[in-house]
């Protein structure tokens, strides 16, 4: 199997929709896995029903028993999180900043802390016309998205280790989702766009995934929007020996696309087509 | 007045309406952006004065003394997050997956554990103008602890007349951690069902947490009815409708404000502000 | 010598568990004595870092040789920096006894 990941530093550049469009277009057996787990949008596009889902529960979480605690303070001056809060005479933990790391049920004299699990969100498996679809909700405004992504990774290869490809649709930003997003993949391929946002951007992912040795290839999405800065990207692939995939440009059709929940390679529209010659030279070197 | 600019969705330009409104807001009184996008900061490039001012943020990490360590590994037992193995001959530690709790140094009966710091990212600050400074906070690559790096960055900024933070996409523990202490939260959304479907999300934690929100609908194509129905629905004010131009969006990606090269945005972004602290102060 | 597998439930007769952090029982036998013991894995139903956990665990058993699916990342740099043998499982959907005796028999590969 073969595991590629479409992520970008930058959000907005338009990882779904490549990814959606693969997904339509790809001939090979597959799983799509959206790791985008915050703000999941890659379901708009693919239309799955959903077969299972399951709770994730995240690290566990300190409770303070206000019937044994003392009010000595000794917790709140050893969390480092900020997570324990003092309401009048009572002491709470303020769920969302708590890491689990339970030196708090360590410290307190009283014993009165103990550590229940949280539930954190929802994942799904599902069905697709294109295979299936893993994905998960997590929780408005909770913590440990990282560990959901590689909850969800593990429940596809699990279950459907024995496609040709993984397809994922990565998360935004380079931090702790992302790094669990393509720790273990074949190959990212790094969406970015003509902006000097979308430029500097993908230079922080692309030195990022060389810490993780992912190895890595660049299409610019909407390349004709600033062709200077297209032009200054791809002298930056040369320059750091990145593989450069491709270009994808702006096109009205793509929001209209998704306006009508559609991988955009249902259409004949010109970044559809860029994007399926894209994928057809690149489906001759993975296979 | 402490707004925050949040989305849900990326590139819906959170960083667009952050750094215009600090901009316009600048010319009438002081204002503080902070970009607290850590893992990919980009309100720098709107701005191309140096940094002024540099300091790292670090995390303490636990420093083992082998000739005190009895390989007792009552740390490793302790950790939560599997940062230290203990063999009979000596201590694996694994810094990518310490949170920095502490606990292990508290936990050693031979008290063998010290900490050290170890920097994850930094914090620059730049004097845009007179009335106006930049506060970034950088997360160095490769590493995880995000809303550390925020933290510092809002302390960095302290507080003043307007204090603008530019969040980082979705909808986790980032987002939260610059949301708590704000006035008032700027959803940036567009017209798409991604972009809706995200400001819902994105929604659902600015009425967590307790802090009233007015939405901008960026990049228009005028078929905003969708939005405008769930911003009723849900009783948020619209501050604002920018429309998809090819002008705006060369003007933004080449690095420049649309209110620095144009008066009637400069004034509508004032306006916007202005919109903001009545909403708050009304409520 | 000791070879732990982790396993879906406490018996001998229970399945091999591929997920070496997230089984629920490690089962340890000792070929010496012939005893194979049972334990919770502590760290089964925790969320972060449960490979270097489940590997400390094994450490603290005095276990030479575990019985696995592939390990990877800090579990792996853990187990061999603690000189245990890691036995690459047959197949999926054999019993812990099937495991123990394939172990011993020296029909499995080095991973």
């Amino acid at each position: 199997m073969i595991r590629l990941a479409v992520v970008s530093g930058k959000g907005g550049t338009g990882k779904t929709v490549v990814t959606g469009a693969i997904a339509r277009i790809c001939t090979r057996s597959r799983v799509m896995v959206d790791c985008d787990v915050d703000a999941a949008n890659l379901e708009l596009l693919l239309k799955p029903r959903i077969l299972e889902r399951t709770d994730f529960r995240g690290m566990e979480v300190a409770s303070i028993d206000p019937a044994v605690c003392t009010a000595c303070g000794i917790c709140i001056g050893a969390c480092r999180f900020d997570a324990i809060r003092t309401h009048g005479a009572a002491y709470r933990v303020e769920t969302g900043r708590c890491e689990g790391c339970r030196v708090c049920r360590m410290v307190c004299p009283a014993g009165a802390v103990s550590m229940q699990p949280r539930m954190c969100g929802q994942i799904f498996y599902s069905e697709t016309a294109w295979g299936n679809l893993v994905h998960a909700r997590l929780a408005p405004g909770a913590a440990n998205s990282g560990l959901l992504v590689m909850e969800i990774k593990k429940l596809a290869l699990s279950r459907n280790g024995d496609c040709d490809l993984m397809l994922i649709d990565g998360p935004p930003g380079i931090g702790c989702p992302l790094i669990s997003t393509i720790t273990g993949t074949d190959h990212a391929l790094l969406v970015t766009e003509p902006s000097v946002s979308g430029f500097h951007d993908l230079e922080r992912v692309v030195r990022v995934s060389r810490t993780l040795r992912t190895p890595v290839s660049v299409v610019i999405n909407k390349h004709d929007l600033n062709p200077r800065i297209s032009g200054d990207i791809r002298k930056f692939c040369r320059r750091e020996d990145v593989a450069f995939r491709g270009e994808i440009p702006y096109d009205e059709a793509v929001m209209e696309a998704v306006r009508n929940g559609r991988p955009v390679t249902e259409y004949h529209v010109p970044a559809s087509e860029a994007i399926t010659t894209l994928w057809d030279d690149w489906s001759r070197e993975l296979w | 007045m402490k707004i925050t600019v949040a989305s849900g969705k990326g590139g819906t330009g959170k960083s667009m309406v952050a750094a215009n409104l600090a901009w316009s807001l600048s010319g009438s009184g002081q204002v503080t952006l902070v970009d607290c996008d850590v893992e990919e900061p980009n309100l720098h490039l709107f701005f191309r004065e140096d940094p002024s001012t540099g300091t790292v943020v670090t995390v303490d990490v636990p420093c083992i003394d082998t000739n005190r360590c009895t390989r007792c590994a009552e740390c490793a037992r302790f950790c939560a997050f599997g940062a230290l193995v203990v063999t009979r001959e000596r201590v694996l530690f694994f810094p990518e997956q310490c949170h920095s709790c502490g606990g292990c140094a508290i936990v050693c009966p031979a008290g063998a554990i010290t900490e050290t710091p170890r920097p994850i990212g930094r914090i620059t600050t730049r004097g845009i103008s007179p009335s106006l400074h930049l506060v970034t906070g950088t997360l160095s690559e490769g590493e995880v602890l995000a809303v550390k790096v925020i933290r510092e960055a809002k302390e960095a900024a302290g507080t003043g007349e307007w204090v603008i933070f530019d969040a980082s996409p979705g909808t986790s523990c980032p987002v939260v951690e610059t949301l708590e202490g704000s006035d008032f939260c700027i959803l940036v959304t567009e017209s798409t069902p991604f972009g809706l479907h995200d400001l819902a999300l994105a929604h659902d934690v600015t009425i967590q947490t307790g802090i009233p929100s007015g939405v901008v609908i960026n990049r228009s194509d005028g078929k905003d009815e969708a939005a405008h129905r769930f911003c009723e629905e849900h009783e948020i004010p619209v501050l604002a409708v920018i429309p998809f131009e090819r002008k705006i969006a060369e003007i933004q990606g080449s690095g420049d404000l649309i209110s620095r090269r144009n008066a009637a945005w400069y004034d509508r972004f004032q306006s916007i502000g202005r919109l903001c602290r009545s909403l708050v102060e009304g409520a | 010598m000791k070879i732990c597998i982790p396993a879906k439930g406490p018996d001998s007769g229970d399945l091999v568990d591929e997920r070496f952090g997230r089984a629920p029982y490690y089962l340890i036998h000792d070929t010496e004595t012939g005893e194979t013991r049972s334990y919770k894995n502590p760290a089964a139903e925790a969320m972060g870092g449960v490979g270097p956990r489940a590997a400390q665990f094994l450490l603290d058993h005095d276990v030479n040789i575990l019985v696995a699916a592939r390990v990877g990342g800090n579990a792996l740099e853990a187990l061999k920096a603690g000189g245990i043998t890691i036995l690459l499982s047959e197949e999926t959907g054999g019993t812990v006894r099937e495991a123990i005796t394939a172990a011993s028999g020296g029909r499995l590969r080095e991973q």
